[in-house]
């Protein structure tokens, strides 16, 4: 549904200056607004799905996979992190919210682990630096969450738990 | 002296106009936000619900909004004048609801052999009493203005109080003429006035015969009532929220609510004076009464009609609507199908089983009194609407514009339509 909008003559001065007579009689511009204003109504009284306004809780915007969203933490085939602890995303993290501690790893195949692996959901800013410096794909941003909210703020240090089990669907599991 | 009865009557028809305003205002508040959004191609208020299941299309917020500003906490500021600072709103409220005293909202209701004028006070000077009582509305604004001890505040009063002294001249001059046209200043004069015909087929209503007055009047009415193209005393991007800014609570409450009556009132006296009223057009109340069985069945009908309408229309989004909110709000039109269901079996059963086409003469007048009350009702919020409407449509006046248009435009307008009226009248009827 889109609206043309008339661009306004270029009009200078101040009162009654540049109107045509008609215009300067205003009753009828007046009425002319209030048609245009009672189309609106009607249209949108006829038409209520049409009008733009999505019902927020119940209907959901989709963003694309492109949002950066709450964070997750991707698994290896054995349900063990995929992270190896090699501190990049700390690193370049501007906001300075995720900290991990690493740990030897007994498996021959990697060297090491995380120990904790949290984030400061409030501390961060959602750049997806993190994403982008990951050597492995360990740390993902796709889960299409952007509701993050809680009444208190330990709630918003998430710890590595939390993060392997945050899904895309958009249901903390 | 008056008997008890008569008391008895005046205090029932002094409870019916109250309930008719103070009824009618939670529907005008839901109007203005559901039809400024609606013109904004919003969806405006859904949410607030009985038990999680009735919307009913945000009529719920209104009293959500009472409950809200009840239980607010009170705040008088340290350097208010406070006697005035009460005042205030309750000089607001007074004015606004007993202004509805002279307004005619049907014809002689005949009860046996009793005669009930169906308004609270029929006084003599009619629309004087409007006009002087209405120019009140100006102390509580400049009170509330003044007492509130805040610069904002008192500019909004300052500038109401030029407004309203403005535009009441216009008003009081298209008012003389409609007084010309009619020769009374009785209210229910003008209304039996307006129930004649113009060559047979126009309904001789004010506005059909004074075109100009009542654009005069429209206009200055919107002063008065400082609804939005003069909403200048409250001009919430220049004053904050002008002369009631130092208020909250129920005080702030009644600031509203007095707006939402100065509203409804000024809409009734322009259908009054303008609209014809409780006349139904083309009908007298003698039509109405000899005719009472026919249209009884014609608007049974029409009403079971529009009933069944309703009813299959909400039990179409009822379906529609299944699974996909989640919750108990689904019931809702559901719910309500069943009960326009139930109305338009109502209807329909009287139609067929009460012979409505051959009501007695008693049954009939008291139709005919109802007709009357509807049609005057439906006349006020139509012009309510209209308030409405113009507020979402046009921007604000600048104060040196608003002046201008008063004095320049609108006073010779008023005196030319004033002087022509009276020699138009003299050469006709002098």
């Amino acid at each position: 549904m889109g609206y043309s909008v008339h661009g306004p003559k270029a009009r200078t001065g101040g009162q009654g200056q540049g109107l045509l007579p008609k215009e300067s009689l205003y009753l009828i511009e007046i009425c002319k607004g209030l048609f245009i204003t009672m189309r609106h109504l009607v249209r949108n009284v006829f038409h209520m799905g049409d009008m733009p306004t999505l019902q927020y809780p119940d209907e959901k915007p989709d963003y694309g996979p492109w949002l950066r969203g709450r964070h997750r933490l991707m698994k290896r085939e054995d349900g063990s992190p995929r992270c190896v602890a090699c501190q990049m995303c700390s690193t370049i993290c501007p906001a300075d919210c995720i900290s991990i501690m690493a740990m030897d790893d007994d498996r021959p195949d990697v060297e090491k682990s995380p120990e904790t692996f949290d984030i400061d959901l409030l501390r961060c800013v959602y750049c997806g630096l993190c994403v982008e410096a990951c050597p492995c794909d360990a740390i993902r941003m796709d889960t299409g969450i952007f509701e993050i909210a809680a009444d208190n703020r330990a709630a918003f240090q998430v710890d590595m738990d939390f993060l392997l089990n945050n899904t895309t669907d958009g249901v903390k599991s | 002296m008056p008997d008890i009865t008569e008391l008895l009557w005046a205090l029932g028809k002094i409870g019916f106009m109250l309930a008719v305003i103070l009824g009618t205002l939670p529907v005008m508040i839901w109007a203005e936000r559901k039809g400024a959004a609606y013109i904004q191609d919003r969806s405006g208020p859904n949410r607030a619900s009985i038990g999680g299941v009735f919307r009913l299309g945000g009529l719920i917020h209104p009293l959500a909004d009472v409950f809200k500003l009840v239980f607010k906490e009170e705040i008088v500021p340290a350097g208010v004048n406070v006697f005035f600072y009460h005042l205030a709103p309750i000089i607001m409220m007074t004015v606004a609801l007993s202004t509805f005293a002279v307004i005619p909202f049907g014809d002689v209701l005949l009860l046996g052999t009793r005669e009930i004028p169906l308004l609270v006070a029929n006084l003599n000077v009619g629309i004087l009493y409007i006009l002087a009582i209405s120019s009140l509305t100006v102390y509580g604004t400049v009170l509330a203005g003044w007492s509130s001890n805040n610069k904002f505040a008192f500019l909004g009063g300052l500038r109401a109080s030029a407004q309203m002294i403005s535009y009441e001249i216009n008003m009081g001059l298209a008012v003389l003429a409609l007084i010309l046209v009619y020769g009374s200043v009785r209210l229910n004069d003008m209304v039996v006035a307006q129930g004649d015909l113009l060559w047979g087929f126009i309904p001789a209503w004010g506005v059909v015969l004074q075109p100009v007055g009542f654009v005069l009047f429209l206009v200055a009415l919107f002063a008065e009532t400082n609804r939005n193209p003069f909403d200048l005393p409250e001009g919430e991007s220049e004053l904050v929220a002008g002369y009631h800014l130092e208020y909250s609570s129920l005080k702030f409450a009644l600031f509203f609510m007095a707006e939402y009556c100065n509203m409804i009132v000024g809409a009734a006296v322009v259908s009054t004076l303008y609209f014809g009223g409780w006349q139904v057009p083309w009908l007298t109340t003698e039509g109405l009464r000899e005719n009472a069985g026919t249209l009884l069945t014609v608007s049974l009908s029409v009403g079971t009609l529009l009933n069944l309408l309703f009813a299959t229309g909400l039990w179409r989004k009822f379906q529609g609507e299944r699974g996909t909110l989640g919750d108990r709000r689904e019931l809702e039109s559901g719910i309500l199908a069943v009960v326009f269901l139930g109305l338009a079996l109502a209807t329909g059963g009287y139609l067929l089983v009460g012979k409505p086409w051959d009501i007695g003469p008693a049954a009939s007048a008291h139709f005919a009194t109802v007709m009357q009350i509807g049609q005057f009702i439906t006349k006020t919020l139509l012009f309510s609407w209209v308030f409405i409407w113009v507020r979402w449509t046009l921007p604000r006046f600048r104060y040196d514009q608003l002046m201008r248009l008063g004095w320049q435009y609108m006073l010779p307008l008023a005196l030319l339509n004033f002087v022509v009226t009276a020699a138009f009248v003299l050469f006709t009827h002098g």
